[in-house]
This record gives C-alpha cells, structure tokens and sequence, in this order.
C-alpha cells in the first residue's frame, strides 16, 4: 500500500538518514533532479550505503534513477539493483521500448548479482506529451511495470503550457493515466504539490487526485506527507459502510439470495470489490469499524 | 592500487563529513577533526582504513572533516573520494 | 531626597560594597546587557575584592567577568543559566569555589528567606523616574517583563536602578516601584537593543523538527488536559514553536479557550493569545520585539515576577497552575532524568531557568528532542548532569518515537488509544544506537566546578572541571 511517496535528495544525509521518520509509505532516493551531474557519483554511493545500513522498516524503498537518455542510468542500476529497491522509478518514459530497454537491463544485473529476475518493479514517470500518449502501451507492455507516475513540472514544459496550483493544464494528462493503468491492471500516483507552504493547497491538491481515480502521490516535502496519507486513507463511513456491505452478503449467502440490497440500493459486484479493498486497506492501517455501542 | 590525484567528496553541512585524499608513498595517513572526535574518533577512523582495506589502497594520505555524519556516511564519502583520486587525470 | 546620583561609581560607593559581599544582576537584556559589565567594571576599579555575583542568568556578552575572576574581584558565582562561550571558562575550572546553579524559582525563593542574601542589587530599567519606579516596557532599551529583578529589588540590602531612559516623577505604568529603590543612575546606554530581543522568533524549518513538533501537539491534544482552561509553556526552541503553531490550529478548529500562557514570552503566544487560543498571558521575560509590544499594550498580558512565576516558597506560583509545558534537552536518561546544563563534552552551555520548575508544577511535561544530534543519541544510560530529576518528566517526544515514564501510566494509556507511535525509553536508546554507533563515555575531571541546586534547595548533581 502507498498513499505517499516521499523524494529524497540523494546526496543530501541529513535527509536520507532521516527519510524513515516522515510517515512516508514509500521514499524515493532521488538520483536525477536533485543530484548535479558532478555528484552523480557521490549520491549512488551514499544512497546505496542509506539503503544497506539505515533501517527503512515498514517503509518502501523506490530509486529514482537517471533517464535512459544519460550516461548514468546503467551504472545507477549496477550500483542499486543489488539493494533490491521495491521499485525503479524511470524518468522520461515515453514509450514501450523504453520500458523495455531498462527492463533488460535490469534483467541482466539480477542476473548478475543473483537476484530472481522481475524482484524488483518499474514505475515509468511520464512527463512529456509522447509519454501521455503512450500511456497505455507503457503500462501494459512489461510484467514489471507496477504503477505509472505522473510528473506534471516537466510535461507542462514539453505541452508549452504554465504549471499552475488549479492544475488544469494537467486535467487531461491526469484522467489519461488513471484510465491507461487501471486499464493495465496496475497503480498510478500523482504528481507533487510544490508550494512548501500552502497548506491548504495541498490539501486540495490530494483531494483532486483521489477523486480522479490516484492509487497515491508523491511529495517533495515531508511536511505533506501526513496530508497525503489523510486523504488516500479510507474515512470512518467509507470503513462501516464496507462492513456493512460485507454483512449484507453473508447474509444474502445465508438466506440463498442471489441479490441484496442495502440502504435500497443493489448490491453488485463492483461495490463489493470496492468494499473488499476498503476493508483490506483499514486492517493494513489498523483501522477499526466504528463502535456500535460508542 | 594507488591514488593517482587529489581527490574529495562530501560537504561541510551538518550530518556530512568531507574527505581529502592525496596520493603519498609511505602507507596509510589519517587527520581527523571532527565534532565527536571525543566519542566516535576511534570508530570513525576504523570506518576510513576499512573502506581503503576494501577499495586496496595502501598509500594514501586522507584527512577528514566530520561535522558528526554517521559510519554509512562517512564510508561512502570515503568511497566517493578514492574512486576519484583513482581516475586517470 | 535624592536618589539620583552621578555616576555608577558613585552609587556603588554610597552602597556601601565592600570585599565578600554578594552583588546581584538580572538577565532581561540577555546578550545585549551593557549593565553588569559597566558595574564589575567600576567595582574592579574601586579595588573591592572577593565578591559573589548572583545573576538570573550569564551571556557570552559578559565574558569580561573572567578577568574580574582571575583578579580575585569575584570569587563567586551564582546564576540560573551560562551560555556556552562563557560556560566553557568555567568548565575548565577558572573558580574557586563551585558555581552555584539554581533554577528561576529557586532562586527568588532563596533570596526571599535569606538564604542567599543580596548586599547591593543592580537593576537594569529601560525606563524609570529618579525616585526609581522603573519598567522594562519603554525606552529604546525595552525589554519588556523584568520579571527576574523583583527579588533582588525587594529583598537586597540596597538597590541601585541604572537607566538610559530617566523620565519625569512619576513614570507612568511602573513595574517595580519606588519604595524598594536606593539610588538611581542615568546612563548613556544600558545594553544593545540588537542583542536584547530577537526581531522575531521563528518556528523551525526543519523537518525533523516538524515532525517533532507535529508529534507534541497530537500527544497534548490525546492527553486529556486540552480542554476549555488549559494553560500551557514552551520555550523559544525551533521545534517548541512549531509545536505551539500546530497545538493553535488544533485549539482554533475544536474552539478551545484556554486560560494562560506562561513563562518567557515569544510572538507565538502573543499570536496565541490574539487568536483567542488563551485568555491571558503571565510574563516572566519576553523574548521577541512582538511580545515586548504586547505587554505593553494588551492588558491581558501580564508581567509577573520569578517569584509568582516559579518559586517553591511563595504561597502559589503560576507553575502549580500549569497543564502543559513543553521542554528541551540536551540528554535524557532511560530514568528520564534530563540535562540542560552541559553539551556532550561536558562544557557548561546552559542551565536549568524555569526547566525544574515548570517540570515540577505542570501535569504534562514534554521533553521534545531529536534521536540523536550530530551523532550523539539523546537518550543515555545516565545523564552527564542531572538538571531536572526523572519524577518530574512525563514524556520524550523523538522523531523516532515517543517515550511515556512509566510512573504516568495513564498518559501511555491514552497516547496508545491516540495510535500515537510509543516506544520503551530503552528501546528508544538501542534503536537509536543502531543508527549512531555507541558513544565512548568520557573521563570526568576531579574538581567540582559547579553544583546543581534543585528548586527545594537540594544539590541534584555537581559539574566536573572538563579534561
């Protein structure tokens, strides 16, 4: 389960030494944006070293490597696949057979260091128009890929349009993913909110992105993570109306119906698959059904 | 293997730790300055001679500016620095 | 009558000091104080020798004292706090005779009875008259509060006012009046007004220390004291602010109104207080030009003395009415005990102020303090100096964790049922070992260069010279 990713600046040990303590369900050690050419070096040392010796228990550890287009990302995969990241984040995904390309790749380093191939996941980031359009395929055209990511800074630059807090420019980009990798049977998570300080943007922002269909989102400061995490968590009447659901159908097996209907609303398939995940989801956060008696 | 050039890594903020490194003939020298030098020194300069161990340096001459970085730290400025001091200049 | 005389010399002489007797300063103008420096000056040249110096606290601006020292001027110190340039001179054991180390409450109590009796009392007034009423509030030298003087003022055999603001009889709005005053001093400047407020105090933009803080205002607001008439403390600390920011927000959105804030003073509370979050604010030192504004101008905001503020003695101080209070530390033990008086090295940095005191009075006292600080863990098996006694510290809030004293089962209780992350203090210790690597403890040296007396009057732990 990850409501929230969190970057973390990959030469930066401040911050990785305490990427544990934000409440993140997953970090992503942060290998391209945040690391100059000249400290490319430095950052796949030290993060390798955060992810060897630092306990990052009960929180998911995703790289974000350097994209296919650079001289670093094969040595990023040589330097961090033998950690065994959950996942690999790869930036500039514009079609399958860039997926492709790193997947081999990966293929070949497990291979080498004697990991089962497939252990570790792809995240495509799609950031340009290409990769919007290509969404789909991307998804779809490797075992490996688990979820897609949009990255709102760098597609907004390629569609020659401004970045703003409302976010329209993105709307299309946004709903375009989430339909391609539900389509794809895998999880797609949103873009960060930049602005540090605007508290209730953030707020908004999440909002927005669950609406739409986000598995998650990621983050850039960990001051939004529990924002995050607040929004992508069932609510208290989301968690008793699935209880509810799911007593309604043992008793309907009970009594031999085939149909029930709660509140004077059928119960169907599709609701009951939703109820199924939002119990799954409450027990994983330990969240209980509310108190009858309380 | 050898340091061929002088070479450093890392930063003076706090929690990091800077490393020098500069080619020399007569084996290992260590200069340590650091905040904890009272309670981790010692640790501290095991972590430099294991990664030089690891890394097959037998002629170096390091000197270290630790602004309290953990052992992970440290080991991958060290790290950092001989495989820079190691390229061809 | 005439209290009004020339010079600071000249007050000093008609006082009557003479070699062993005990001189007493306040802190309100903190690292920009010119007053205690102007004194010890002139004292040093009438040639008076062996004197005790019982100041609310010690800044690095006061360095010039450890000359007085070496030239036997001043054999004796007492004080409620050192900061770290001053306090490594005296850790390499500069006295004679152990520094005596009180707390803010402690302090005027002991003055009161007598124990620890004032001969002369310099008073640093940003404003006063020539009979000297005085006050902290105005004048380019404000200061706000002169909460600490009061003692000194009441109970000193004399007392010397020393302005740079000299207004006509009577000042207006007087904090400490007339009746306790000897002489009066106009002077060019008392103190640096750069040095004696911060502009403003601002909450932490670390996010660590966020974390922290975010993890403070969720264990008062699940501690049951968050309610209508709640009173709270917290220090000028970065995290302490932030967790003041948070608790707001949490107040605003379930209409609680509290009743006071207490303690030294920041624009954060002022902030709380027009927020409508507390009906009125007790003033003991304002740190921020914000709340020096404020007292003077809400009268809601009340200046209060040392001695209403924190004393064991008087017939009730403002901590015994306290909930909450919010506190740092530089280690903590797996007894909870907490220093504040030294660094990791051992060198005098600090000192209890109204640490003990609000840790004793309050129902709720938070300890907020990160894992670990350039590598060093917080949590220790024993710490180097024992400042505030264990049985007085409810809970350590880390950003790995937060830790309840066993003796407040309830507290745990209730933090639990919150799904707040509790972890065992000795638990804490190791994962945070993990992280760090575990310390080499140092050598202590074998001299006493100061002794820690508790609020009752205790000696809670003495101080080594540093080797």
């Amino acid at each position: 389960m990850r409501r929230s990713m969190l970057f973390l600046p990959g030469n930066n040990p401040n911050m990785l030494i305490n990427g544990n303590c934000f409440g993140a369900d997953a970090v992503i050690f942060d290998l391209e944006d945040a690391v100059s050419p000249q400290e490319k070096d430095a950052a796949r040392i030290l993060v390798r070293n955060t992810m060897r010796y630092m306990d990052f228990n009960g929180c998911e550890m995703i790289v974000r490597i350097n994209s296919i287009d650079t001289d670093y990302w094969k040595k990023d995969l040589d330097s961090l696949l033998p950690e065994k990241p959950a996942i690999i984040l790869l930036p500039k995904t514009c079609t399958p057979e860039d997926v492709l390309l790193a997947d081999e790749y990966m293929t070949q380093v497990e291979g080498k260091c004697g990991i089962e191939k497939g252990t570790v996941g792809l995240m495509p980031l799609i950031e340009t128009a290409l990769g919007v359009e290509n969404s789909y395929r991307i998804a779809s055209c490797s075992n490996r890929v688990k979820a897609l990511f949009l990255g709102a800074e760098d597609l907004t630059a390629d569609l020659q349009c401004k970045r703003t807090k409302e976010g329209r420019e993105i709307e299309y980009a946004r709903t375009r993913l989430v339909v391609a990798a539900r389509a794809a049977g895998v999880d797609v998570y949103d873009t960060p909110f930049t602005d540090v300080n605007d508290d209730a943007g953030i707020v908004e922002d999440a909002k927005t992105a669950k609406e739409l269909g986000f598995t998650g989102k990621a983050s850039i400061s960990p001051r939004h993570v529990e924002t995050i995490n607040a929004v992508f968590s069932p609510t208290q009447a989301e968690i008793d109306y699935a209880y509810e659901v799911m007593g309604a159908i043992t008793l309907a097996k009970q009594m031999g119906k085939g149909a029930i209907s709660l509140h004077g609303k059928m119960i169907d398939a599709p609701i009951v698959a939703r109820a199924e995940r939002t119990i799954s989801m409450a027990e994983a956060l330990g969240l209980d059904r509310r108190d009858i008696n309380e | 293997m050898n340091i061929k050039k002088c070479a450093s890594a890392g930063t003076m903020e706090s929690s990091d730790v800077y490393v020098e490194i500069k080619p020399c003939d007569d084996g290992i020298k260590i200069e340590l300055e650091s905040v904890v030098e009272k309670q981790f020194g010692e640790q501290i300069k095991k972590a430099v001679t294991d990664v030089l161990d690891e890394t097959g340096i037998e002629n170096a001459d390091v000197r270290i500016v630790d602004r309290g970085a953990l052992e992970c730290v440290i080991r991958a400025r060290v790290e950092t620095a001989v495989l820079r001091g190691r390229e061809e200049i | 009558m005439n209290k009004l005389v020339n010079s600071i010399r000249e007050a000093i002489v008609l006082s009557g000091l003479k070699d062993g007797m005990t001189v007493s300063f306040h802190h309100h103008l903190r690292n920009g104080d010119y007053v205690l420096n102007m004194v010890m000056e002139e004292i040093s040249n009438l040639g008076i020798k062996d004197l005790t110096v019982n100041a609310s606290s010690l800044f690095d601006v006061h360095t010039p004292l450890i000359t007085h020292i070496e030239n036997n001027v001043v054999t004796g110190v007492g004080a409620d706090y050192i900061s770290a340039n001053l306090g490594r001179a005296f850790s390499k054991g500069i006295l004679a005779r152990p520094i005596e180390f009180r707390t803010h409450g402690g302090r005027p109590s002991d003055i009161a009875s007598g124990k620890t009796p004032i001969d002369v009392a310099f008073i640093a007034a940003p404003t006063a008259d020539a009979m000297g009423n005085c006050s902290g509030k105005y004048g380019k030298s404000a200061c706000g509060s002169l909460g600490y003087a009061y003692a000194d003022a009441m109970f000193a055999k004399k007392t010397v006012v020393i302005t740079d603001n000299l207004v006509p009889y009577p000042m207006q709005d007087w904090s400490i009046s007339e009746d306790y005053i000897d002489y009066v001093v106009s002077v060019d400047a008392i103190g640096d007004p750069k040095g004696i407020v911060s502009g403003t105090t601002r909450i932490t933009r670390d996010p660590v220390g966020l974390v922290m803080a975010s993890h403070a205002a969720k264990v008062i607001e699940a501690s049951g004291l968050l309610k209508d008439g709640f009173s709270f403390q917290t220090g000028a600390g970065g995290a302490s602010l932030a967790a003041a920011k948070f608790l707001k927000d949490i107040m605003l959105q379930k209409g609680i109104v509290g009743s006071f804030g207490l303690g030294g003073i920041t624009g954060y509370m002022v902030d709380m207080l027009k927020a409508g979050c507390f009906r009125n604010l007790m003033d003991v030192q304002c740190f921020d030009l914000t709340a020096v504004e404020s007292i003077k101008s809400d009268p809601r905001h009340k200046e209060i003395s040392a001695m209403q503020y924190a004393s064991p003695n008087s017939k009730s101080a403002a901590v015994d009415s306290l909930d909450v209070v919010i506190l740092g530390a530089t280690e903590i033990d797996t007894d909870f005990n907490v220093n504040v008086h030294t660094d990791s090295n051992g060198y005098i940095m600090g000192g209890s102020g109204g640490h003990s005191d609000t840790a004793a009075g309050s129902k709720l006292s938070m300890i907020i303090a990160p894992m670990f600080r350039a590598r060093l863990p917080i949590v220790t098996d024993r710490v180097t100096c024992i400042s505030t006694p264990g049985k007085d510290i409810d809970v350590l809030v880390t950003q790995g964790g937060i830790a309840v004293n066993p003796k407040n089962k309830e507290l745990k209780e209730r933090l639990l049922k919150a799904k707040l992350p509790i972890i065992d203090i000795s638990e804490l210790k190791e994962k945070t070992e993990q992280i760090t690597g575990k310390p080499q403890t140092l050598p202590k040296g074998d001299k006493v260069v100061a002794e820690v007396i508790g609020r009752e009057g205790d000696v809670l732990d003495r101080i080594y010279n540093v080797l």
